[in-house]
C-alpha cells in the first residue's frame, strides 16, 4: 500500500523541517518527504491548508485495564488517542492488579494485540504491587517490552528501596518514571496549599509535597547514574530544580500536563471535581514558570496524565472524589494554543509531543524522517470547537477543558501509514 | 435590588448590594418575631427541608423557627454520616428531596462545597447552612447584622475575629461579609491555627491578642473546637485560656465598650470567661435572636423574594 500526503504543511523536528510538500508513505513507512514527488500512490489525501506532524506521544496515559474497564479499556482509551492525534501511549501500571510481573505485562499485551487502535507501550511497577517495598524483576520486565519503571500514582517512600531499585533500573539501563509526592505532607490534601486551601477550606497539597521529593530522585539519580523521567511537574520550584540537575549533567528529563500550563488554581474555586487532579493545580507564576520552561526545554515532553474516572467517582462531594483528569482528546489543542500565544513555533511543539517523548521511550516515533513508522497527524490549526462532555470518545467524561473552546482540530489520524481516524468533515 | 439567586452559598460570591438586601429585608422581618401572632404567610404553601449531615442545635432550630415564621412547612432530616457511607450520594439524596416536591434545601455539611455541589444537581433554593471549614454564610449575615443594629454602620468598624481561624466556617464567611461592607478585619490566632495565606482574604493577621484586639469595635470569639482535628498540634485549653480568652481584665486593657459576639456554643473558661459571655458588652444571645430575622430573609429571598410576595 502506498500513499501520497499531499501539500500539506509539514512539520518535524526530528529534521528540523517546517515546509509545503508532500509525505509517500510504503508499507507502513515513510518513504519520502518533499515536494512535487510524484511516484504512483494507491491512495492520495489531499490535505492542502492542513499542518502534517508526526503523531503524538504520550508517555503518560492510564488505560485502567485490567481491572477498571467501567473507566476506561484499552480499546477506548486509544480510539479517545486516535481523535486526539495520540499515535503511542505508555500505559501506566497502577491498573488493578498492578502490572508488576511478566505475566501480567503479558496478559495486557494480549489485550493490545487485540483491542488497541494506537500503539501502546508499557511501563510496569517498579515494585510489587505498587506498594513500594519489594523492588520487580526489572531485568525480565524488559526484555519482555517494557519502556520504563514507575509506581505512578505513588512515589516510593523508602529512600532505600528507591535506590535499590534505581541501581537495578541502571543496570538494566530502563527508564524510571517518578511520581513525586511525599505523603507525609501532602496526605489528606484536596487542593493547592495556600490561598486556595483556605478560602476553599480544603486541606492542602504543599509544593515542599512534590520538590521535595523531587530532589530526592535526582539526588538517587546522580548516585546510581540511572535516568529518571519526571512525571507531571506542576509548580516553579520543581522546574529549578530540574534545571539544575541538568545542567550538573544527571540524567533527568521532565514532562508537565496539559492543565497545568492551561490553567491556574483560581479555576477550582467553584469545587469543580473535574479540575481536581494530584498534584494540583498550582499559582499564576507556577503556570508562568512551566510555559518558560516548555519554550526553554527544561521540560522535554508534554504528556496528558489522563486519568479516566466514572460520574460515580466525581459526582460526589468535593474531598471525596476522585483525583484525575482526562486530557487525551484536548491534548494538542491546548499545546496549540502555546503557539497561538507566541510561546513555542510548531517546531518546538512537535518536539514537546512527539520528538522528545519517543527519545526518552527510545522508540521509532515521533519523527517523519524516512524509514520511521508512518504515524501522522494532519490538523486544522486555525479551526475551532468547543469541548462538551458529550462530544468524548473516551469512557469517562471528567474533562477539566469542558465549556471551554479550543483551537486546533484533528482531521486525520494514520497509523502506520492507515487511516485510523477521520474528521467527518475532511472529503475522501 | 431584586435578589436574582438560585441559592445561598456563600458570602463570597455575593455583592455588597446584595448582603445590603439580605440585611435590610432582615430587617423588615425582625418586628414579626415581636408580634403576638409570629407569623407572616409568605412561604405559606412552600416546604423547607432541612438537611443536616452534621449535628447542630441552634442553626437546625433557628432555620425551622425562621421558616415556620414565614409559614412554611418544615421538615428536618438528620443524617448520620456512617449510615451514609453505605448508601446514597449526597446527589441522589437531594435528588429524592426534590422529588417530595421540596422547595427549599437548607443544607449543613462536613464537607467544604457540598453546598455548591447540591445546588449544581437540583433545581430546589440551597441554603448552606455550614459546609466543612469553607462558608457558614447565614451567621456571619446574623453576625454582621447585629453588629450594625449595635453600631449603626460596618463600614470602618475595627472586627477582631480570634480563634481557631484555619478550621472556620464562620471566620471565613465573615471575613468575606465585612471586607465587602468595608469594616477592617483582623484574625487572632494560634500560628499553627492561622490557614496559609490568609491576608490574601484582606484581613490582617496576628497571634497576640492583646494587640489584636487594642483599639477595636469589636470581637467575634470562635468556638476552641479542641474535639475537631486531632492532628494538628494545639495548646492546651488552659494555655489557650490565658493567652486568647476573652476576659473582663484582657478587654478592659484593649478599649471600652467593645462588642462581644460569639458564633455559639461557648465553651466558657476555654475561649471566653463567664463574665464576659453574660456581661453588658455581650450580644451572644441577640445574635440568637436576629438569625431568626437574618434566616427568615435569606429563605424569602431565594424562594422567589418580591416577584412571589403578592
Amino acid at each position: 500500500m502506498r500513499v501520497l500526503v499531499k501539500n500539506s504543511r509539514i512539520i518535524d523536528a526530528s529534521q528540523n523541517l517546517d515546509k509545503i510538500g508532500d509525505i509517500f508513505i510504503e508499507s507502513g513507512k515513510i518513504k519520502n518527504v518533499g515536494k512535487n514527488i510524484s511516484p504512483n500512490a494507491d491512495k492520495i489525501i489531499e490535505a492542502s491548508g492542513k499542518i502534517a506532524i508526526p503523531g503524538l506521544v504520550d508517555m503518560h496515559v492510564h488505560l485502567r485495564e485490567p481491572g477498571r474497564e467501567d473507566k476506561e479499556t484499552i480499546e477506548s482509551g486509544t480510539l479517545a488517542a486516535a481523535k486526539g492525534g495520540i499515535t503511542s501511549v505508555l500505559a501506566m501500571p497502577n491498573t488493578e492488579p498492578a502490572i508488576d510481573c511478566i505475566d501480567s505485562v503479558e496478559r495486557v499485551k494480549e489485550i493490545i494485540k487485540k483491542n488497541a487502535k494506537v500503539n501502546v507501550f508499557i511501563a510496569a511497577a517498579i515494585t510489587k504491587n505498587r506498594a513500594g517495598r519489594e523492588v520487580t524483576e526489572v531485568k525480565k520486565l524488559k526484555n519482555h517490552g517494557v519502556l520504563a519503571v514507575t509506581d505512578d500514582g505513588s512515589s516510593v517512600d523508602d529512600t532505600d528501596i528507591m535506590h535499590r531499585a534505581l541501581c537495578a533500573a541502571a543496570k538494566e539501563k530502563i527508564l524510571v518514571i517518578c511520581h513525586c509526592e511525599d505523603k507525609k505532607l501532602s496526605a489528606l490534601g484536596q487542593v493547592n496549599k495556600g490561598f486556595t486551601s483556605t478560602r476553599m477550606g480544603l486541606r492542602g497539597i504543599s509544593k515542599e509535597s512534590e520538590y521535595n521529593r523531587i530532589k530526592r530522585d535526582i539526588d538517587l539519580a546522580a548516585k546510581t547514574g540511572s535516568r529518571i523521567h519526571i512525571a507531571h511537574v506542576s509548580c516553579r520550584e520543581s522546574v529549578e530544580i530540574i534545571a539544575k540537575a541538568k545542567k550538573r549533567g544527571i540524567p533527568v528529563t521532565a514532562e508537565t500536563a496539559p492543565h497545568y500550563f492551561s490553567f491556574d488554581e483560581s479555576e477550582i474555586w467553584g469545587f469543580d471535581t473535574n479540575k481536581k487532579m494530584n498534584p494540583p493545580l498550582r499559582c499564576a507564576d507556577d503556570v508562568l514558570s512551566l510555559k518558560q520552561a516548555l519554550a526553554e526545554g527544561v521540560i522535554d515532553a508534554v504528556a496528558s496524565d489522563h486519568a479516566p474516572h466514572t460520574e460515580n467517582e466525581k459526582d460526589v462531594e468535593f474531598d471525596k472524589a476522585a483525583f484525575g483528569v482526562t486530557g487525551l482528546e484536548t491534548e494538542l489543542s491546548a499545546c496549540i494554543k502555546l503557539v497561538e500565544e507566541g510561546l513555542l513555533d510548531w517546531l518546538q511543539l512537535t518536539r514537546l509531543i512527539a520528538y522528545n517523548p519517543a527519545s526518552i521511550l527510545g522508540i521509532n516515533k515521533g519523527s517523519l524522517r524516512p524509514g520511521s513508522d508512518a504515524d501522522i497527524v494532519l490538523v486544522d490549526a486555525d479551526k475551532k470547537w468547543r469541548v462538551t462532555r458529550d462530544g468524548f470518545v473516551s469512557k469517562s467524561k471528567n474533562s477539566c477543558f469542558i465549556g471551554k473552546t479550543l483551537r486546533g482540530v484533528v482531521e486525520c489520524t494514520i497509523l502506520n501509514g492507515q487511516i485510523i481516524y477521520k474528521n467527518e468533515s475532511i472529503p475522501g | 435590588m431584586i435578589w436574582k439567586r438560585k441559592d445561598l452559598l456563600g458570602l463570597e460570591r455575593l455583592s455588597k448590594a446584595e448582603i445590603e438586601t439580605i440585611l435590610s429585608t432582615a430587617a423588615s422581618f425582625k418586628e414579626v418575631s415581636t408580634r403576638e401572632i409570629k407569623k407572616v404567610p409568605a412561604l405559606r404553601g412552600k416546604t423547607v427541608v432541612n438537611l443536616f449531615y452534621e449535628p447542630s442545635t441552634r442553626t437546625r432550630m433557628s432555620f425551622e423557627v425562621a421558616a415556620k415564621r414565614l409559614s412554611a412547612d418544615v421538615i428536618n432530616v438528620a443524617i448520620e454520616t456512617s449510615s451514609v457511607r453505605k448508601g446514597e450520594t449526597l446527589i441522589d439524596t437531594g435528588r429524592n428531596i426534590e422529588a417530595l416536591k421540596a422547595d427549599i434545601i437548607v443544607m449543613r455539611h462536613s464537607s467544604s462545597g457540598a453546598a455548591a455541589i447540591l445546588a449544581k444537581k437540583v433545581n430546589a433554593n440551597v441554603v448552606n447552612a455550614g459546609d466543612g471549614w469553607h462558608e457558614h454564610p447565614t451567621q456571619a449575615l446574623l453576625d454582621i447584622f447585629t453588629l450594625k443594629e449595635k453600631t449603626g454602620k460596618i463600614k470602618g468598624l475595627k472586627v477582631c475575629i480570634i480563634g481557631d481561624i484555619a478550621h472556620s466556617r464562620v471566620a471565613r464567611s465573615n471575613i468575606w461579609g465585612l471586607t465587602k461592607l468595608g469594616a477592617e478585619v483582623t484574625v487572632c490566632a494560634p500560628r499553627l491555627l492561622i490557614p496559609p495565606e490568609i491576608e490574601k482574604m484582606g484581613v490582617k493577621v496576628s497571634d497576640d491578642a492583646d494587640k489584636a484586639i487594642k483599639g477595636v469595635d469589636a470581637v467575634n470569639v470562635l468556638r476552641m473546637q479542641f474535639e475537631r482535628d486531632e492532628e494538628t498540634a494545639f495548646p492546651q485549653r488552659l494555655e489557650y485560656f490565658k493567652n486568647f480568652g476573652i476576659t473582663r481584665e484582657r478587654l478592659s486593657k484593649a478599649g471600652t465598650s467593645i462588642i462581644v459576639m460569639h458564633p455559639g456554643p461557648i465553651n466558657r473558661g476555654v475561649e471566653i470567661s463567664s463574665e464576659v459571655a453574660d456581661g453588658a458588652s455581650s450580644v451572644i444571645l441577640e445574635q440568637v435572636t436576629n438569625g431568626i430575622a437574618v434566616r427568615m430573609a435569606v429563605l424569602f429571598l431565594v424562594a422567589g423574594g418580591e416577584k412571589k410576595k403578592t
